[in-house]
């Protein structure tokens, strides 16, 4: 599998290593009322879709920047790739 | 008896080889499988289940019967194809799945129980007696499975791995696949061709029309630098994203390869398009006996004579339902046989002195171990005749494989009587030629089973008949997956190439049901099954992972240190002095040193991360469980880091060396995850932070001086006041040695002594540890090793990663309170979770007169060793020298209840039950007073 | 219709006429008491168990495509019990008992070869987490053995024990692990279950559930709705997927496991044995391929297929285990779905709407769990209340943090 990384072209998807859902992204508030609750499921529970996936991979073997990744889980097809850090801003 | 009639394509340069003990001639450029039909050696092999002799049916890797064993010990390669085998001087062949000989096989009597030993029939007995099938049935079975024999002695040969980048990817070096690389490479594109063969030209080199266009070319090809031809080399797979596998055999054709050369080249090819130009091959006809020696693929006999001048028989029937049995025909009575030629079809256009059958069909054979006689059936009228070969056309099956490898299914073509690409394919793929289904010769009719027994193979090698098929159907197995499994159609070496197809059409003919519906099996890479020792490329022996040696290996091996592997380091475990003969020996004086004098320690596999920025201070409040924002410059703290869920990650400490630069340490386990995980924590959730990061561990050797005589030592060496005063518990500083050396400073303790870490860069590591202990020889100074480490850190009761295994929290560790409730950290939230929060569960330490194992688990006095009764469990143990007796740390639910009571660690695997006391896991200066001197 | 070695016999000579289905092929009822989704092995073992132990007959399965074409039909075919935690390892232990008896009662030879399950360890760590492994083992009613250097030499010769990177300490051992034939697993239960009066409806995909009021109703599927009081999903790789129809999300990530097979050999390994310096595990079928595999590729996947960095590591783990594998040939690699949970860990629980209930998160290791997972699933059904053994593997364990985290590698699947 090849990722188009967004500095520096396409790269093999072994220099990466895979973490999960982009939904990781978006930590609740961890000091709200409901933060247990929250905080529970956004550790555990999963869309898991046959179809795009939003996810996060960090280039390990390469600039160590995480990624977030827009991928068809049933194709492999690859739609966007972009720096984590700007999404996360 | 020669079969060779010409010199073929490949010349009349004489080979000498040997089968099965027989000394044989063949010439240069012959596969095996010619050079055996040339010297008339048809018998080649027995089948899988019946043991039924058998003979080269086809060509090339889609061979399914002349397996056999080529070399013998570090080069035995079993299963090898015989016609895939290229022949050298000096081959040694033997067959195989027989027993004594070829010849006389005992276990040809499966052939005679072939009615009892059906598809699917082991699913049905071997029940009773319920023991007998471990003991009896099963090793029997067992025994007589299987094909070729691993040698069971290390492979001798080296493989290599290679990657290629180019534009267009073709699959296949005949007519279609060079006219696709010349194309792309005059567009300016770079182009690899990859061929199967060893020559290129396809199809076209095993016909009998002249090669002057194929040359020429071919000759072009060669000549065009956009073009890398690679010849012996298989696409294997077609993977995601334009990724290919291929494989190039470069030795196997060689009587005396190069030392060193590697055996075969495993390629990871990225190319933008791919084209696969693969081309077809024939497939069989199903009528009874339809697998004798003898009996071949028409186009096979047809490549045999035309390529490598061997005349299958002086007399040969051809029998097919395609017109492409008119070429066999009129090669065979070119070269001189008698031929007849049976046609399914109503009429076909005759060849001058061939007898025709029209309406008509082989149903049977004769001969035992080769092919004597045909019987053919025509308008009700049954006769045989006598032949010596049989030359079969079935039609023609595509090889659509890698076309198919992300998931898309084949689609049957009426007109071409064979499976073509669908229309998923691999993105970039496209298929041309005869592999998309063109250029097949036409007037075809589908005949699929002629048998009148059903004694007719459909996988040859795995002896699945027509009657094995009809059973399954009539079983309920009617799905083509259902097929598969219950007959083993389609399993065997040649995966399908010869049984699938036909398998369909026979199932198809009997069901009713039409090909289409019926549908296929998935297709899965490799193409052709490719050796382990390919795909595991250099990564043998030693090899098998990086060894990584710590900046002070060479003094350690110089001082004849014993080592161990942690991950991929090699760390140095304890310094035997000479007398010293067992380890204990060794390692109890060095942990009683360090408590006594000092001892020095290379603990530069330790994670180190340097944390820099306005923001470096409140992201490590962030990471870290306990506070950070207000740790004074020039001052360590022992940092607890949890996971997102709660629990204890790592643990390790960061020290300021100034405002905005911190260096945090890790376990050596966890250098690369933690690191991982701040980057996470960065980028991902906190992106606003004026943070960096970077990975320090291999770019400052650093090393632990412990013991009350370390500040002596260190004083030694260091440009730095390190009196208490000037340089307390926990400080850090950023300083350099006497000689200038930079260095770093951190005053903290593993072990529980006055201790420091020393940090230089790496390249100056190995002679720092030699003057440390040159310096502090009249000290007592000694070096350590992790033996000593470890006993040192269980006698204090420090938690390490046998503590930290991935399912306690700060909470078990006794370490609750440092986990900050009042800001945000990662894993606060999650920690508080009830069944988190409500353990008893504690870290504790135990003592004995007997050792303890690391491993036990802990049972009451008088409690039966079982589950409902275990207490908890030992996690750390050692012979505790400075106390003389057997310590460990471990965990127990209900802790204070049992502090100072006495239970048993039990290790049911060592017969072990110890009596231990429990007592506080920090066995030596628990209140640290020794730290702080 | 009894399988035995007389009705082989009698068959053979009369031509194989009397052989009929193996089972039926009902049409659909309107309604059932339960409907079992997922013809793979746990839902046919399910199935089974409801009708031959709890006496359930109004049952039905349906399966969207032909029985046993899921897992249950691709995987490295491994049975064993040597699990640690308590949530798991009577559950295990139940599941190999239940092996040990299979055949007879389902009057199928699934041929169960209770040849050992070795695991190598490299380092006195990796022996003392074995040990702590070896000993829950044993506490918990199952077998194990700590073997050193020279036991497992004995056991395997041909290891590499001179030239390795990491070379081998010892192992633990298993004896009453080994192997089944899994296609006979799937096709047993069938049988048997459909002798019992169990309609196994394939060709037939759920597309929706049908809820009123919090409680199932009934199903929507390809061939019309059917109607139930109970619905037990056991359809692990696609969990979520299905769930997601109910509206329920789960903690699960859908991922690719490879395996392969190598050509046919010579009787050469005789139990099964896993790398432990590398992810890699070997047995060898009795028809004489290797059958082996590793770790997971790592990414969410429903393809069924995995990219070539797995497929060199695992190489390179046979090779670093067993250099005489190098002229061994690969013969064909297969992918699957696999129900990878946050804990590494299984679900045979009720969920939140009232008469559905979920089995799956079996990450790579459902078939083991086979046996055992039908019959707590069935008592689950049948009852209303968990099972003993499977009274843990709930999906609010993570809520109460009630993990059973084998490996400790927290809530990332991919860990696992």
């Amino acid at each position: 599998m090849l990722i188009n990384h967004p500095l520096l072209g396409p790269r093999d998807a072994q220099e990466f290593v895979y973490k999960g859902d982009a939904s990781l992204l978006h930590r609740p508030d961890a000091m709200a009322e409901d933060a247990l609750e929250r905080f529970t499921e956004y550790a555990y529970l999963r869309d898991n879709p046959a179809g795009e996936h939003r996810e996060l991979w960090y280039h390990e073997q390469g600039d160590r920047s995480w990624l977030v990744v827009t991928r068809n889980t049933l194709t492999h097809e690859i739609l966007d790739v972009r720096l984590a850090s700007e999404v996360a801003l | 008896m020669s079969r060779r009639i010409s010199a073929g394509r490949i010349g009349t340069s004489v080979v000498r080889f040997n089968f099965d003990g027989k000394q044989l001639e063949g010439r240069e450029g012959d596969s095996l499988a010619a050079a055996l039909l040339a010297n008339d050696t048809l018998l080649v092999g027995r089948s899988f289940k019946y043991h039924r002799p058998r003979g080269v049916l086809a060509l090339g890797s889609e061979e399914p019967n002349a397996l056999v064993t080529v070399g013998s010990n570090g080069s035995q390669t079993p299963n090898t194809r015989a016609t895939t085998q290229e022949l050298y001087d000096g081959l040694c062949a033997v067959s195989q799945n027989r027993f004594p000989s070829l010849k006389f096989d005992l276990l040809s009597i499966n052939d005679r129980l072939s009615r009892f030993l059906t598809a699917g029939f082991y699913y049905k007995t071997f029940m009773w007696p319920k023991s007998f099938w471990e003991s009896v049935y099963e090793p029997m079975i067992r025994r007589a499975a299987g094909l070729g024999r691993l040698s069971e002695v290390e492979d001798e040969a080296h493989y290599d791995k290679g990657f290629l980048h180019c534009d267009r990817l073709v699959i296949g070096g005949g007519l279609s696949g060079i006219e696709s690389a010349l194309t792309a490479a005059k567009e300016g594109k770079q182009v690899i061709l990859c061929e199967e063969f060893s020559r290129l030209g396809g199809v076209a080199l095993f016909e009998s029309a002249p090669l002057t266009q194929i040359d020429s070319l071919v000759a072009e090809l060669e000549a065009n630098a956009n073009i890398r031809v690679m010849k012996r080399t298989t696409v294997q797979g077609a993977y995601d994203h334009g990724v290919y596998s291929a494989v190039t055999l470069n030795t196997d054709h060689l009587a005396q390869p190069q030392a060193k050369a590697p055996r075969q080249t495993l390629w990871r090819i990225y190319s933008k398009e791919a084209v696969l130009a693969t081309g077809a091959h024939e497939r069989m006809i199903a009528f009874d006996n339809n697998d004798r020696p003898g009996v071949m693929l028409s186009s096979a006999v047809r490549g045999y004579l035309n390529y490598y001048g061997v005349l299958a028989g002086d007399s040969c029937v051809v029998f097919g339902c395609h017109d492409d049995a008119r070429k066999t025909v009129v090669d065979l009575k070119a070269a001189g046989a008698q031929v007849v030629w049976v046609d399914t079809r109503a009429s076909h256009q005759s060849v001058d002195g061939v007898e025709s059958f029209t309406n008509a069909k082989v149903v049977n054979t004769r001969g035992r171990h080769r092919l004597t006689g045909v019987e053919i059936e025509q308008q009700g009228r049954r006769f045989w005749i006598n032949c010596e070969a049989l030359a079969v056309a079935g039609g023609w099956n595509p090889r659509i494989q890698l076309a198919c490898h992300q998931g898309g299914r084949p689609i049957w073509s009426a007109e071409t009587g064979g499976f073509v690409p669908g229309t998923k394919l691999p993105p970039g793929m496209q298929v041309v030629g005869s592999a998309a289904g063109e250029h097949l010769e036409g007037n075809w009719e589908p005949v699929w089973d002629v048998s009148v027994k059903g004694a007719a193979f459909v996988d040859p090698q795995n002896d699945v008949t027509v009657k094995d098929i009809k059973l399954a159907h009539q079983e309920g197995y009617i799905s083509v997956e259902h097929l598969k499994r219950y007959t083993t159609l389609g399993m065997a070496t040649d995966q399908g190439k010869n049984a699938n197809a036909l398998g369909i059409g026979v199932l198809s003919q009997h069901s009713g049901e039409s090909i289409e519906s019926v549908g296929t099996t998935l297709f899965r890479p490799p193409y052709t099954p490719v050796a382990i020792g390919a795909l595991a490329g250099r990564a043998r022996g030693k090899d098998f992972k990086p060894t990584r040696l710590t900046p002070s290996h060479e003094f350690a091996t110089r001082r004849g240190a014993a080592f161990v592997t942690v991950g991929n380091w090699l760390r140095a475990s304890y310094f035997p002095l000479v007398g010293e003969t067992h380890w204990r020996e060794s390692v109890d004086r060095e942990a009683l040193t360090v408590r006594q004098a000092v001892g020095v320690c290379d603990v530069t596999t330790l994670g180190k991360i340097d944390v820099q920025g306005r923001d470096a201070a409140e992201f490590l409040n962030r990471v870290y469980a306990n506070g950070f924002l207000k740790l004074p410059i020039g001052k360590t703290r022992y940092g607890l880091m949890l996971r997102e869920d709660g629990i204890v990650f790592d643990d390790g400490t960061a020290a300021r060396l100034a405002e905005n630069h911190f260096v945090v340490t890790t376990t050596t386990a966890n250098a690369v995850s933690v690191y991982r995980h701040m980057e996470f924590v960065h980028q991902c959730l906190a992106p606003d932070l004026d943070v960096h990061l970077i990975s320090t561990t291999e770019a400052w050797a650093q090393f632990a001086v412990a013991g009350p005589k370390s500040r002596e030592l260190v004083q030694r060496v260091v440009d730095l006041d390190i009196s208490n005063e000037a340089f307390g518990f926990m400080a850090c500083a950023e300083t350099q040695l006497i000689d200038g050396t930079p260095a770093r400073l951190f005053r903290i303790s593993f072990s529980g002594e006055l201790a420091y870490e020393l940090a230089v860069p790496t390249r100056f590591g190995n002679s720092l540890m030699e003057a440390l202990l040159d310096v502090g020889k009249d000290l007592g100074a000694v070096p350590y090793g992790t033996e000593a480490l470890g006993v040192l850190r269980i006698e204090k009761g420090h938690a390490a990663g046998n503590e930290l295994d991935g399912r306690t929290t700060a909470l078990n560790l006794g370490l609750g309170q440092m986990v900050a409730q009042t800001k945000d950290s990662i894993g606060r939230v999650l920690a508080n979770r009830t069944e988190l929060a409500d353990s008893t569960l504690r870290l504790v330490g135990f003592r004995s007169e007997e050792q303890i194992l690391t491993g036990s688990w802990l049972v009451p006095n008088g409690a039966p060793a079982e589950q409902a009764h275990t207490l908890g469990w030992v996690s750390s143990a050692c012979y505790s020298p400075n106390l003389g007796c057997y310590i460990a740390i471990g965990f127990i639910r209900d802790a204070q209840q049992h502090m100072d009571t006495q239970m048993r660690a039990v290790s049911l695997l060592d017969g072990a039950d110890v009596k231990v006391q429990v007592v506080s896991p920090h066995f030596v200066d628990p209140e640290g007073e020794r730290l702080r001197v | 219709m009894d399988y035995s070695i007389f009705r082989v016999i009698k068959e053979a000579l009369n031509n194989h006429k009397g052989w009929g289905p193996a089972w039926r092929t009902p049409t659909p009822k309107p309604h059932y008491d339960i409907v079992i989704v997922g013809g793979g092995g746990h839902g046919l073992a399910t199935a089974f168990y409801l009708a031959s132990r709890y006496g359930l007959r109004n049952i039905a399965v349906l399966e969207k495509g032909w029985l046993g074409g899921g897992n249950v039909g691709r995987n490295t075919t491994i049975v064993r019990s040597n699990y640690m935690l308590p949530g798991n390892e009577p559950f295990y232990e139940l599941s190999m008992k239940l092996w040990e008896g299979l055949e007879q009662e389902l009057n199928y030879n699934a041929m169960v070869s209770q040849r050992g399950v070795l695991n190598l360890c490299h380092s006195d760590a990796q022996r003392d987490a074995f040990r702590k492994r070896g000993n829950a083992m044993l506490l918990q009613g199952a077998d194990a053995e700590l073997l050193d250097a020279e036991g497992v030499r004995k056991l395997y010769p041909y290891l590499n024990f001179d030239d390795a990177r990491f070379p081998i300490m010892g192992g633990l051992l298993q004896r009453r692990g080994g192997t089944v034939r899994h296609d006979a697993v799937a096709w047993g239960y069938a049988r048997a279950a459909d002798q019992l009066g169990v309609d196994i409806i394939q060709n037939c995909e759920v597309l929706d559930f049908r809820i009123e009021n919090g409680q199932v109703s009934g199903l929507e599927t390809s061939r019309g709705f059917i109607g139930a009081n109970k619905v037990g999903t056991a359809v692990a790789g696609s969990s979520s997927r299905l769930l997601s129809k109910a509206g329920l999300r789960l903690p699960i990530e859908s991922h690719v496991l490879q395996a392969f097979v190598s050509e046919g050999l010579k009787p050469v390994i005789p139990g099964v044995i896993t790398f432990g310096a590398g992810h890699f595990y070997l047995s060898q079928s009795d028809k004489g391929g290797l059958v082996f595999g590793g770790d997971i590729d790592g990414y969410n996947t429903y393809a069924q297929r995995g990219n070539m960095p797995v497929v060199e590591d695992v190489c390179e783990g046979a090779m670093g285990l067993m250099p005489m594998l190098g002229r061994a040939r690969m013969l064909r690699s297969w992918g699957g779905i696999m129900d990878m949970s946050m804990d590494g860990s299984p679900f045979i629980d009720r969920t939140d709407i009232k008469g559905l209930y979920f089995n799956g998160g079996w990450c790579y290791g459902g078939f083991k769990a086979t046996p055992a997972s039908g019959l707590c699933f069935a008592h689950l059904l049948a009852t209303g209340t968990s099972h003993e053994v499977a009274a843990q593997m709930r999906l609010d364990r993570f809520a109460r943090g009630a993990m059973i985290d084998e490996k400790g590698q927290g809530a990332q699947p991919n860990l696992h």
